[in-house]
């Protein structure tokens, strides 16, 4: 932009409020907001985990039964569903916001947008099923 | 229902005031009143000096975009029927500097507009011999919601990133572009992708999405944000795995 004669940015008679640190508690849409950014750390915390388990399973079986017994502990537990739910809210406003970001056309007209959100909830079904089998099955 | 409620205004008058005030006024409370009503009532019957934007009073216009009561709002749609008993609180937009009362600042969206392009740019123009340009209503359809913008800039004051990030283009100025890139008749989307890809373009924004939920015209900048980042995804793909390619 080469034409901005007019703007001064700091204009001194004009009054300038600054935006308080605590602007995310402010308002419950900005603080779900944030919320919801927040709800990655549960995703990190179970890609730690199971970077944990590799490495106690490469470790040998000794090393591996001790983490089995450590995710037993009521404080794993306890964790492991605190950020169970996290991301679970994660996931499930993440498919939701799938058709904001994508509207899909189908023939000429925009399909509704629980269409577009659906096979992203078919698919996770399908995918955790199928890796519940393969732990479950013996 | 009470006769009158009470209107509480911010007041900035730079030449007596160095930062803004509150001012309280009782306002007849008639079913059929806006806030915008109230704010021409205290201009004609109590303080003229009080100063305000607004001009077509029927949401067509965007001038008289103010927060109610804490959210941006259009006053001339705001019912004053839905504050009772009050106060109602009018103060001017968040996130722009103010000027005097409730009147803001507002060349940064206007410049930040007009660098997106917001109107159609042709390679070539055909003469008028060959006519207009044809759209099918399903082209037409494709970019009639974003162009609803009534540039009331209800959408920034709702913006915490741009509340933050003065250089942010911001939900509007992105609606628009996509409006036209999104036209049938328009061949310019490559000279807005090198503005709008832009960290202060599109990836400045975390997809709050409070800039679609005030919108009065039902715009949906939010969701054009979060379509454009696909679009430039795939163009950056394209140019990756394609450098020879020309744009």
């Amino acid at each position: 932009m080469n034409q901005t004669p007019i703007y001064k940015q700091y204009h001194p008679k004009w009054y300038r409020k600054r935006v308080s640190t605590y602007w995310w508690t402010q308002q419950w849409s900005y603080l779900k907001f944030t919320l919801r950014e927040l709800t990655s750390l549960s995703v990190a915390y179970f890609v730690v985990i199971m970077l944990l388990q590799v490495a106690a399973l490469n470790q040998g079986p000794d090393a591996y039964t001790r983490f089995q017994e450590w995710l037993k502990t009521p404080v794993a537990i306890v964790l492991n569903v605190i950020a169970l739910f996290f991301v679970l809210f994660h996931t499930i406003t993440w498919f939701n916001l799938a058709p904001r970001a994508m509207p899909v056309r189908v023939g000429g007209k925009r399909l509704p947008d629980w269409m577009v959100a659906a096979p992203n909830y078919v698919a996770w079904l399908v995918i955790s099923a199928v890796v519940a089998w393969l732990i479950v099955r013996k | 229902m009470a006769e009158t409620i009470t209107v509480e205004v911010t007041r900035y008058r730079p030449e007596q005031e160095s930062e803004p005030t509150f001012e309280s006024f009782e306002v007849p409370l008639r079913t059929d009143w806006v806030v915008l009503d109230a704010l021409n009532y205290i201009k004609d019957q109590v303080d003229g000096s009080l100063s305000y934007r607004w001009s077509c009073r029927m949401g067509v216009c965007g001038s008289c975009g103010m927060m109610v009561n804490g959210e941006p709002k259009l006053t001339c749609a705001t019912f004053l029927s839905h504050y009772t008993p009050g106060p109602v609180r009018v103060e001017p937009l968040t996130y722009f500097p103010i000027v005097r009362d409730l009147v803001i600042e507002m060349t940064d969206f206007l410049v930040k507009l007009r660098s997106v392009k917001p109107w159609i740019v042709r390679e070539d123009e055909k003469p008028l011999s060959e006519g207009e340009y044809l759209q099918t209503p399903e082209q037409l359809d494709d970019y009639t919601q974003f162009s609803m913008c009534i540039n009331c800039m209800l959408c920034y004051a709702a913006c915490p990133v741009y509340g933050l990030d003065e250089h942010f283009i911001g939900p509007a100025a992105i609606a628009l572009a996509q409006r036209y890139n999104k036209d049938s008749r328009d061949q310019g989307s490559e000279e807005r992708l090198d503005i709008l890809s832009q960290h202060e373009g599109i990836w400045a924004c975390t997809f709050v999405g409070e800039c679609t939920k005030v919108c009065p015209k039902n715009v949906d900048p939010a969701g054009a944000i979060q379509q454009y980042k696909l679009t430039a995804t795939k163009e950056w793909f394209k140019d990756f795995l394609m450098p020879w390619r020309s744009r």
